[in-house]
């Protein structure tokens, strides 16, 4: 398993590049437990199976998206930028153990990103745009990481918090240039002719832009959990895990504690800068109004309920963030409530959500879930010995 | 020069403000190690209380007085019944519940006051003193709001030096264990820290509303400036929460009144002093963080 195990880093590492590079310090080795997944079907190697799973995802993205109508289309749009983001921000929180409250603000800065280019006479191509979006949140993000490795817990709460409620300032500052309270209007771009071949050719539904921007969404979804995925599997996930659980033995194992969190923090607000730029275009707007202190408490939401560090738990709560919101809009409309009254259920929901979940299942979802499997095992395993 | 002292003065009444607030957030840190992100959220939901009570046809004071006490109610319920399951346990985990109640309060705000802007009045005048010829920025209500937060930081003071229940609350922030061995009913005391620092925390809310318009979000910017202020003084020091909040309410006033359209930098400013502050000195300016840590 571990021969592979070097190129799976320089894979993962690739969005991070534009920082410093990861510390190569020695790091406590973690060894895999191999024993355990001989009996399983999926290839041993991490690289292989997250490609198989990627293959996978992507047959499965062609299907949904080709069977659901336009409107869950656009609702599976939206799903994809908040599930980019409480991706990076589950590696942060769960695997590293900082909290950031600040990744709304780090979308806004993909986001803005993304608008400025685009609203160029010539606006390059959108590959090159997202990559730039990622760019310029990753470099927001750097700064924000060296500041915050020296804090913890509620300290770094706030902090992020005060970037959260500050960073959305400064575009009705810049109101020449980033369009004030109004915000930027977003001219996504047209769809290239391949792409209408190939749906033409798949399921015959008609290529729309609504249907192009949420294969857009769903090939960043894609690409940015296979890398984060490999990421967490590595020898850089293992550190990261190494320096939230045990900062003293870590540090005696040569990690440099700094260094590491900066670049999870690195990572993280790449994959934000990412959401905000494809936020940018389903939205078709960058605002202010967008990014809201709300916004950064709803990916909170999304990571807790599904658990803290797991990626499909990110993408759950994410779906969550979707498709509860009209649900207990409709709920509320039943009841008597107006409309703006109805609107507010959902942030209701995420608060008292966030408030049961880490006092009655701390774990979230899958983390639950998965403690439950494990106990279950241990437990067969158990009888099964003292009876043979 | 004018420009000068009216700037000044608004950045103290401001400032007094945000002493109140941080105050709150200093008072709940000591006892049970959290800060509390959904201060805000319940300030606001007293304040939205006073102003239904005072358009139903209250008086002001009346409202003020029953706001307070809900205050002091909605803090020791929380505490008793949310906050007690996580206290103590990974500090990640109480910020995340704060951060829930925070959400929640600003919904149920939302959903049962609506989340229009509505005016919120004041007993006091909004039209500065007559200095000599020229008016100065200094109103009524500045007055009015300078000296309830002193009158409240009296009273406080007052509690904690001089009273058995002020006593055994400082004795439970300070060793939980050993207050409880001598007879202390610890769960009591934090229970009444929270209250109080509710009740604290919502009369900021609503010395800051007075004769501006409230919405559910209304009291965002003031949680940072708050947290900001807070850790200025050390988030450990009631005399440093206060100070912090007369320094960041000076420079924030500054920043508003020099800078061209500087207004809509003020929540940078706040986020740029944290960041200096938890660089340069992260125990804050009055660090007596030396003597305990958490």
């Amino acid at each position: 398993m571990s021969d592979l195990q070097s190129p799976t880093t320089d894979t993962a590492t690739a969005p991070g590049k534009a920082t410093s590079s990861p510390p190569t310090e020695a790091t406590a080795g973690g060894d895999q437990p191999t024993a355990t997944r001989r009996r399983s079907l999926l290839p041993s190697s991490t690289l292989l199976r997250h490609l198989l799973l990627l293959a996978l995802g992507a047959v499965a993205t062609v299907v949904i998206l080709e069977i659901t109508d336009p409107f869950t289309n656009s609702q599976l749009a939206t799903l994809s930028y908040y599930a980019i983001a409480a991706g990076g921000l589950t590696v942060l929180t769960g695997m590293n153990g900082q909290i950031s409250l600040g990744h709304g603000a780090l979308m806004a800065v993909g986001a803005y990103t993304t608008a400025l280019f685009l609203s160029a006479e010539e606006p390059p191509p959108l590959p090159l745009i997202l990559l730039a979006a990622i760019v310029v949140a990753t470099a927001v993000g750097a700064l924000v990481g060296v500041a915050a490795a020296r804090l913890h817990g509620p300290y770094l709460a706030g902090a992020t918090l005060a970037l959260a409620v500050g960073l959305p300032g400064l575009a009705i500052y810049f109101h020449d240039w980033l369009g004030g309270e109004q915000g930027m209007r977003v001219r996504a771009p047209r769809a290239p002719e391949a792409f209408d071949s190939f749906i033409s050719t798949v399921s015959g539904n008609s290529a729309t832009n609504t249907k192009w921007l949420a294969y857009v969404g769903a090939i960043c979804l894609l690409i940015t959990y296979f890398l984060l995925a490999n990421l967490v599997r590595s020898r850089v996930g293992r550190t990261w895990r190494a320096v939230r659980d045990q900062e003293v033995a870590a540090e005696l194992a040569g990690i440099n504690l700094g260094a590491w969190r900066v670049l999870a923090f690195t990572v993280s607000a790449a994959a934000a800068g990412l959401a905000g730029g494809v936020l940018a275009l389903v939205v078709r707007l960058a605002a202010p109004s967008g990014f809201t202190l709300v916004l950064s408490l709803s990916l909170l939401t999304a990571i807790v309920i599904g658990g803290l560090g797991s990626l499909l738990g990110a993408l759950l709560g994410s779906a969550l963030l979707v498709f509860l919101p009209p649900f207990v809009t409709d709920l509320g409309a039943g009841w008597g409530l107006d409309n703006t009254e109805a609107a507010q259920l959902a942030p209701f929901v995420y608060g008292v959500v966030l408030i049961v979940a880490m006092i009655f299942a701390p774990a979230g979802f899958i983390g639950t879930l998965r403690m439950r499997w494990l106990t279950s095992r241990a437990k067969r395993s158990a009888a099964r010995s003292s009876g043979g | 020069m004018q420009q000068f002292i009216n700037v000044t003065l608004t950045g103290l009444t401001e400032g007094m403000v945000y002493a109140a607030f941080a105050l709150a957030l200093v008072l709940i840190w000591r006892s049970t190690r959290i800060v509390n992100f959904a201060q805000g959220s319940m300030a606001a939901a007293t304040a939205f209380i006073a102003l239904a009570l005072i358009q139903a046809g209250w008086s002001y004071w009346a409202a003020l007085v029953v706001a307070l006490v809900s205050g002091f109610v909605m803090g020791a319920v929380i505490e008793r019944v949310v906050v007690r399951r996580v206290e103590g346990g990974p500090e990640l985990n109480a910020v995340i519940v704060t951060l829930g109640l925070f959400v929640a309060i600003q919904a149920g705000i939302a959903i049962v006051f609506g989340s229009s802007f509505q005016s919120f009045p004041t007993p006091f005048g909004l039209q500065g003193f007559q200095v000599g010829d020229n008016r100065i920025a200094f109103t009524p209500t500045s007055l009015y709001v300078i000296g309830a937060v002193l009158v409240t930081m009296g009273l406080l003071v007052a509690l904690f030096r001089f009273t058995r229940v002020g006593l055994a609350m400082r004795a439970s922030a300070f060793g939980q264990e050993v207050a409880r061995l001598l007879g202390v009913r610890v769960g009591r005391m934090l229970t009444l820290g929270w209250g109080l620092a509710a009740v604290v925390g919502s009369l900021a809310g609503l010395l800051i509303a007075g004769g501006e318009f409230i919405y559910p979000a209304y009291m965002d910017s003031l949680i940072v400036f708050g947290f900001v202020a807070a850790v200025l003084g050390g988030l450990d020091s009631p005399i440093g929460a206060v100070v912090g909040g007369l320094i960041l309410g000076l420079a924030l006033s500054y920043v508003s009144g020099y800078v061209p359209r500087g207004s809509a930098l003020v929540n940078v400013s706040a986020l740029v002093i944290l960041m200096v502050v938890l660089l340069v000195r992260p125990g804050g300016l009055f660090a007596s963080s030396t003597a305990r840590r958490a």
